[in-house]
């Protein structure tokens, strides 16, 4: 990679810079807004990897695995593999079915908090999943190859 | 003996076992990726998780039995009940295949330590009982499930898992990489062809759950979006579950990965897709339609006998042991195949207790198999020559499944064979109950030449010294070869079960 003064793809670099914390704010309004419109865990965890996607595309695949090293994405995956399972071991204590999410905080009947959180929790656990899979299948395909010259854009 | 185990289960485990079954491997699969001590907590770790799946599973069957003629566990995931919300049905049929799996993978993981040691790198070990747990869950799943979709779930969970498991053989064999894909690629479109199927019969009928199928199939049965969604989920259930054409993925796969997954996936994978099938021939369809009549008559039997026959042939020519191992088990798909394509309640009874039988005789084999691969490196018939005196107890215990698969008398085989061979000739196919024992003499030839080099032949390497199996491998081993014992001698109590899984889709019709 070229140094920061020599390269000529300044514009990509000074587009991209701004973009990527606004496409990670997008994936957490499409996981938290998965309530009431197309949306939900699946969907923002994919977001989020575009984010850092892009910005191994426009600085590297090295820097972008300094700042979001494998390691963490593989734990990801698995921790929210065991968040959507919690939930499950939560409601099941509560005297619940598996993934009951009526039961989670007690309330009286015709409440819907349980439904609410509970659905967003387990999504908060899809989320994770899928950006820690997403990211670590991309690390395993981009990292094996030697890096894109700047000559040979 | 039953009322027993019901008495002293606690009270959270019968309520919630069908959930608990699928839960524990679910949280236990990703916190044993994460352990550390080079694999050996994770080991650890998943002995207890299909331990306490085993006993589950055991509260399961004595809840079933609790009932005359098979209580049906109906439990509503998320409290949605069905048929809109997914459930975990159990009933006589599943409850035999999840105490399979969950038993076998109980032995085969304690098998799995020493040959893990050996076969998978440092790193990777406590990943890879995480990929196993996930396959486990996956497998439990699709046999607990009673909703069409969540079932696809399943078996790609299981089947995801498994290319993984598959694919890290290439520590010992580089082989195992194309093996894998090529298991990956079938396997995807098998599973591609089950949802497509899925997708039509949902289209005709706007519902997934399997029992609620079954009741809206028979306003529609003509229709053809439903014979099409048929087929697409025949032949997509039938690649998972290796019937002969569909089966060249298997041989590699099998040949290839790590010992302990070869043993695991041999006795339970095809195994839990010959389940879901008879699933969807028996419960999810019924007899009345005539298309799957004929499917019965013109696709599963000629393509089971064809498994016997071209497989077993194939089997003689192998010069690894592995190999020759898993051409047998296409053709023991196809004995399953031919019981099922009787459609009568004997036909599928034999079918379901050849499938356990060759569980317990596959299972044993491989695991024998893996211990020789661990203390003599070698997996061709020509390394095997001689061990019968290097490694008498590893090669009793394999001769003992090997009999037990041609089907010698006083073993598993034999009763199965039998049971098949009574239900063929009940309907009137003398002619395919001849194929059977041609077949099993096919079996005589390649086991044959196996235990031939083993026990006769002097070894041709002058360095192989008495040199045993681990216990660790041996105990397993034994347990596995010693019930093929059992269950030939009294097969009452398997036969019994599978009888009770056969009559449940029978008498229970749609449930």
């Amino acid at each position: 990679m070229a140094g920061p003064r020599t390269d000529h793809h300044v514009v990509l670099r000074i587009v991209a810079k701004p973009l990527i914390p606004i496409i990670a704010l997008f994936a957490l309004y499409v996981h938290f807004h998965g309530d009431y419109s197309p949306g939900g865990g699946f969907q923002a965890g994919v977001i989020i990897v575009v984010a850092i996607v892009l910005y191994a595309l426009i600085f590297g695949i090295t820097p972008a695995m300094r700042a979001v090293p494998p390691v963490f994405a593989r734990s990801l995956a698995g921790l929210g593999f065991i968040i959507y399972a919690s939930v499950g071991v939560w409601s099941l204590i509560m005297g619940g079915n598996f993934l009951d999410y009526d039961v989670l905080f007690n309330e009286e009947p015709g409440g819907h908090m349980g439904q609410h959180y509970g659905i967003l929790m387990v999504e908060l656990g899809v989320l994770f999943a899928v950006a820690g899979s997403m990211l670590s299948i991309f690390y395993a395909f981009a990292g094996r190859v030697t890096e894109i010259k700047d000559e040979d854009w | 003996m039953m009322d027993w185990i019901l008495q002293i289960a606690p009270a959270w485990a019968e309520a919630h076992a069908p959930a608990l079954l699928i839960l524990l491997p679910m949280l236990a699969g990703p916190l044993s990726a994460f352990l550390p001590g080079g694999g050996r907590l994770a080991w650890l770790l998943t002995v207890v998780v299909t331990t306490l799946c085993t006993l589950l599973s055991i509260i399961l069957l004595a809840q079933v039995q609790s009932v005359e003629g098979g209580a049906i566990i109906s439990y509503a995931m998320g409290g949605w009940a069905p048929p809109h919300g997914i459930e975990f049905r159990i009933d006589a049929l599943n409850v035999l295949v999840l105490l399979l799996v969950s038993s076998i993978a109980l032995l085969t993981s304690i098998f799995s330590w020493p040959t893990i040691k050996a076969e998978i790198a440092d790193g990777k070990r406590a990943m890879f009982f995480g990929a196993f747990q996930v396959c486990f869950m996956g497998l439990l799943g699709v046999a607990a499930t009673g909703d069409a979709f969540n079932l696809f779930v399943f078996l790609e969970l299981s089947s995801i898992a498994t290319y993984v498991l598959v694919a890290l053989g290439s520590g010992r064999d580089r082989r195992a990489l194309p093996a894998a894909i090529n298991y990956l690629l079938m396997g995807t479109i098998g599973a591609s062809f089950y949802v497509v199927g899925v997708g039509f019969l949902y289209a005709a009928t706007g519902t997934l759950n399997m029992a609620d199928l079954a009741v809206q199939l028979q306003d529609v049965g003509g229709n053809r979006a439903v014979q099409v969604g048929f087929a697409f989920i025949l032949v997509g259930l039938g690649l998972k579950a290796a019937m002969f054409p569909l089966h060249q993925w298997l041989p590699n796969a099998y040949a290839y990965s790590p010992s302990f997954v070869t043993a695991f996936l041999a006795a339970t994978a095809t195994k839990v897709a010959i389940y879901a099938m008879v699933r969807f021939l028996f419960s999810v369809f019924s007899l009345d339609f005539a298309f799957e009549g004929m499917s019965l008559a013109f696709i599963l039997a000629p393509m089971g006998i064809a498994a016997m026959l071209a497989c077993s042939f194939q089997a003689i020519f192998q010069a690894d042991i592995r190999r020759t191992l898993a051409y047998s088990s296409v053709a023991q798909v196809g004995y399953m195949l031919l019981g099922i394509s009787l459609g009568t309640a004997a036909g599928v009874s034999a079918g379901m207790f050849h499938l356990v039988n060759h569980a317990l005789m596959k299972g044993a084999l491989f695991m024998a198999v893996g211990g020789v691969v661990l203390t003599y490196q070698g997996t061709r018939i020509h390394d095997f020559a001689g061990l019968g005196r290097s490694a008498p107890w590893t090669m009793t215990a394999f001769a003992i499944a090997g009999l037990s698969l041609i089907g010698v008398p006083l073993t598993a085989g034999f009763q199965s064979k039998f049971a098949l061979v009574s239900a063929l000739l009940e309907s009137g196919w003398w002619w395919a109950a001849l194929i059977v024992v041609f077949s099993s003499v096919l079996a005589v030839v390649y086991m044959g030449r196996i235990l031939e080099a083993v026990f006769f032949r002097a070894p041709n390497n002058p360095h192989k010294e008495h040199k045993e199996a681990p216990l660790l491998i041996l105990v397993p081993l034994w347990i596995l070869a010693i019930a093929n014992i059992w269950v030939g001698v009294s097969g009452g109590f398997v036969y019994g079960l599978a009888d009770d899984a056969a009559s449940a889709l029978f008498i229970g019709g749609a449930s």
